[in-house]
């Protein structure tokens, strides 16, 4: 046993690049969610503008997570993508055409309607998509000989689709309150209604995902509701409701920051509990974080890079949206 | 049927299809990456505004290209799981951590960079946005280090061990990053990667000049553009020597194949053409000169050579492919070195801008660096063929538990998608180029003067001149 645990070291590095993705991407996916719920183009082009310089960035955390997950979990990498399979090609043909709408939106008239849609539509899929994708995990895999041995449709279920929607809502209320603190007048206006009814549901969706989880597996059951676990985690559905309250009152008093806060809160307290839920399994009941783990040369080698790297990252990232603060206009941007 | 089109079949289709493309776009974005650095830095250092006006030109054509770069390079990083799982369980230890480099040296970096790059030249003074962009150049090099070395490493895999699982797992690091084949496939790569881009650019500058030779925009593009041809095609050339040689020591079989070698032996000839007839083992119609192959390959005209005949036959790669995009690229590296000397002597005598026939041949090549990019990688990586990792791990055994309708439709999806979504976004660079450049970004994007009455048309008409 080495000094440090580095499986477990790399399965919080994993987890954070995740939340950092979700939470991220998740705003501005939300954004592609709502984009039709929006009153005219000039508003569409200002949201659009709104994420532009940083959009890439963002999805970054997303090749990180997963080759992350090649590089310190080869086996759980090489088990939940051919599970996964259909909701993770789903989930990358629906980034295509969000990722280059963004571009290509600018660059014709004609058929600016189609990409505007494509917007729409790859941001819908890919949050579905990611949404029961989880789900599935978090149901269960089934798995033989260091590989998967379900079937084609095994990740589709009740459950699942269920966790797709209530993603595409989440997302849908970190994109309208993006909107409320990077907006003004008309626009935020508007942001400000769509908050209402996405926030209401991202909260009744976590409530039902809540409640549906234990019973999937004795172990979740055990996890959340034993003695004296119930004890130690009711801070988390507690934090859940002083989150709401604060997403509420928020929205109540037109604040145009606590919203986008306050909906951040919700999901990385959601995201806590499902890491508590998943504790020690990398894939549950199927695979653990030491087993499914890389040799320690290989995550020390690139523990080594990432110790170093990520706080650079993360301060040129944190620039990058400073640059970028304050509202944002209809005529920002080169185009 | 099941013969024909079983899963790893498809499996291999998707990959080669779904890289194919994407290597397209990055390949596009680390040239013009670096130009826009060297444009910016000469407008930094002259004060000539013809280079911002070549930048601001460049600039939205590599905005789109980006994206197109960004989303099919996701792809990729998700398809050696879904398509290719147990290779990755196998070789994740050793590949993924430089994946992991990429990710967190190459990739963070551009994407961090990109915004204040395209967006940001208001926001930040101009000298902080030439910082963004030489980091987003330098982003798109380094992207190119970690991912050639994670390819040559499938090539010519050093420094590892193999574990009780049957994982591959590194043993030394350094020997597994510079892998033999690494440092010539590095700088082959990059250097095709700048060439492609210099002749886009340089043909995209042609169309303008041949419509109008004093636009000043379209002359630095072509004047530079052809000082690449003439300085670094030849270059590349000597670079692709070095890689064969280094190819023909690790993996001789690829060589035989490009070559169209059956038979090895001392003084063997080069075959100009001919019709590689894979079953009988033998090329049909040869026009070959005779040692030539041995003199380029050892350096000397009876220097010994391994033909396919001396490997197993199931270790052979497709020579039918092999031989032709080994020629594609070859050809087109020679024409390209002769457009490089063509526009020394147009130089010489000055008159670059005159030379209209060169011109013309400047825009038929704009896009044949990147069909001779293509035909490389086609060349390198059919020639590592029957292995994903080579001698050591087999394509048939590397491939997921995914049966071949689920993959046969992803392929199909991959295909229509792709072929919509990145025409369209070829499309828009093709119109991108041809605006005319140095008009400003409020000017019709086609030059023809219909802007009648508002300002901008007589300076627009005095550009294109008489």
């Amino acid at each position: 046993m080495p000094p440090i645990d580095l499986p477990i070291v790399w399965a919080g590095l994993i987890a954070f690049a995740v939340l950092a993705y979700v939470v991220l991407d998740g705003f501005d996916l939300g954004l592609g969610i709502i984009f039709p719920l929006l009153d005219s183009e000039r508003d569409r082009d200002t949201a659009v503008n709104s994420v532009a310089p940083v959009w890439d960035g963002n999805e970054t955390w997303l090749v990180l997570g997963g080759g992350g997950l090649l590089a310190a979990f080869p086996l759980a990498y090489a088990v939940v993508m051919p599970a996964l399979y259909a909701p993770i090609l789903a989930m990358l043909l629906g980034l295509v055409f969000r990722g280059v709408a963004f571009e290509f939106r600018w660059r014709t008239e004609r058929a600016k309607p189609l990409w505007d849609v494509a917007f729409f539509g790859g941001s819908l899929i890919a949050a579905l998509s990611q949404g029961v994708a989880l789900g599935a995990l978090v149901q269960g895999i089934s798995v033989a000989n260091r590989a998967y041995a379900g079937g084609w449709y095994d990740w589709l279920s009740p459950f699942s689709i269920m966790t797709g929607i209530a993603l595409v809502i989440g997302y849908g209320l970190l994109g309208s309150t993006w909107l409320i603190m990077k907006t003004e007048g008309a626009l935020q206006e508007r942001a400000f209604r769509l908050a209402w009814p996405f926030g209401l549901a991202t909260l009744a969706l976590i409530g039902v995902v809540s409640l549906w989880t234990p019973f999937l597996d004795p172990s979740y059951k055990e996890r959340w509701f034993s003695w004296p676990n119930i004890a130690y985690l009711s801070p988390v559905p507690l934090l859940v409701l002083l989150a709401a309250v604060g997403l509420f009152r928020g929205l109540a008093t037109g604040a145009e920051r606590q919203p986008f806060l306050a909906a951040l809160s919700l999901f990385v307290l959601s995201y806590v509990g499902l890491g508590i839920s998943f504790w020690p399994w990398m894939v549950p009941r199927a695979i653990t974080i030491h087993d499914a783990a890389a040799p320690d040369a290989s995550l020390a080698f690139l523990l080594a890079g990432a110790v170093f790297l990520l706080p650079i990252i993360l301060g040129y990232t944190i620039w990058a949206y400073w640059v970028f603060r304050g509202k944002v206009h209809h005529d920002a941007g080169y185009h | 049927m099941p013969e024909l089109f079983d899963a790893v079949l498809l499996a291999r289709i998707q990959f080669a299809f779904t890289v194919t493309f994407h290597i397209l776009f990055p390949g596009f974005t680390i040239g013009l990456a670096s130009y826009l650095a060297v444009l910016q830095g000469l407008a930094l250092a002259t004060g000539r505004q013809v280079y911002m006006d070549v930048y601001r030109y460049w600039l939205r054509i590599f905005a789109v290209t980006f994206a197109m770069g960004v989303v099919s390079g996701l792809v990729m990083s998700y398809q050696f799981g879904t398509n290719w799982s147990v290779f990755s369980d196998k070789a994740g230890p050793v590949i993924g951590p430089l994946m992991g480099y990429e990710v967190l040296v190459a990739f963070f970096l551009e994407a961090g960079f990109l915004g204040v790059m395209l967006f940001g030249a208001s926001k930040v003074g101009p000298r902080l946005h030439f910082f963004a962009t030489l980091m987003v150049a330098l982003g798109t090099l380094f992207s190119a280090f970690w991912i050639l070395s994670v390819n040559s490493w499938m090539h010519t895999p050093a420094g590892y061990g193999i574990n009780e699982k049957g994982q591959f797992i590194p043993l030394d690091w350094w020997k597994v990053i510079f892998n033999p084949s690494f440092p010539y496939r590095l700088v082959h790569m990059v250097i095709a990667c700048y060439l492609s881009t210099a002749l886009v650019v340089g043909a995209a500058g042609a169309y303008h000049l041949l419509r109008d030779r004093g636009n000043q925009p379209a002359q630095v593009m072509f004047s530079m553009a052809l000082w690449m041809a003439a300085l670094v095609a030849p270059l590349q050339l000597v670079v692709g020597d070095l890689h064969g040689l280094n190819t023909l020591e690790y993996q001789p079989a690829k060589i035989a194949a490009m070559e169209g070698h059956f038979d090895g032996g001392r003084g063997v000839p080069l075959y100009l053409f001919g019709i590689p007839d894979m079953a009988g083992a033998k090329m049909d119609g040869a026009i070959a000169i005779p040692k030539l192959g041995s003199l380029i390959l050892t350096h000397d005209p009876d220097g010994a050579v391994k033909g396919l005949k001396d490997f197993p036959r199931e270790n052979w790669p497709n020579v039918d492919i092999l031989f032709w995009s080994f020629r594609l690229m070859v050809g087109l590296g020679l024409l390209m070195i002769a457009m490089g000397l063509w526009s020394l002597v147009q130089r010489a005598r000055g008159r670059l801008y005159d030379a209209r026939w060169l011109m013309r041949m400047m825009v038929a090549m704009g896009p044949m660096g990147f069909v001779a990019l293509i035909a490389g990688w086609f060349t390198t990586e059919v020639g590592r063929q029957p292995f994903t990792i080579y001698g050591l791990l087999r394509t048939s055994e590397s491939v997921s538990p995914i049966a071949a309708p689920a993959v046969g439709a992803s392929l199909l999806a991959f295909v229509v998608i792709y072929t919509a979504v990145f025409g369209a976004g070829i499309f828009y660079i093709f119109r991108l180029m041809r605006r005319w450049p140095g008009a400003e970004p409020d000017q019709p994007e086609i030059p023809p003067i219909r802007s009648a009455g508002i300002t901008p048309a007589p300076a627009v008409a005095e550009q294109r001149g008489p």
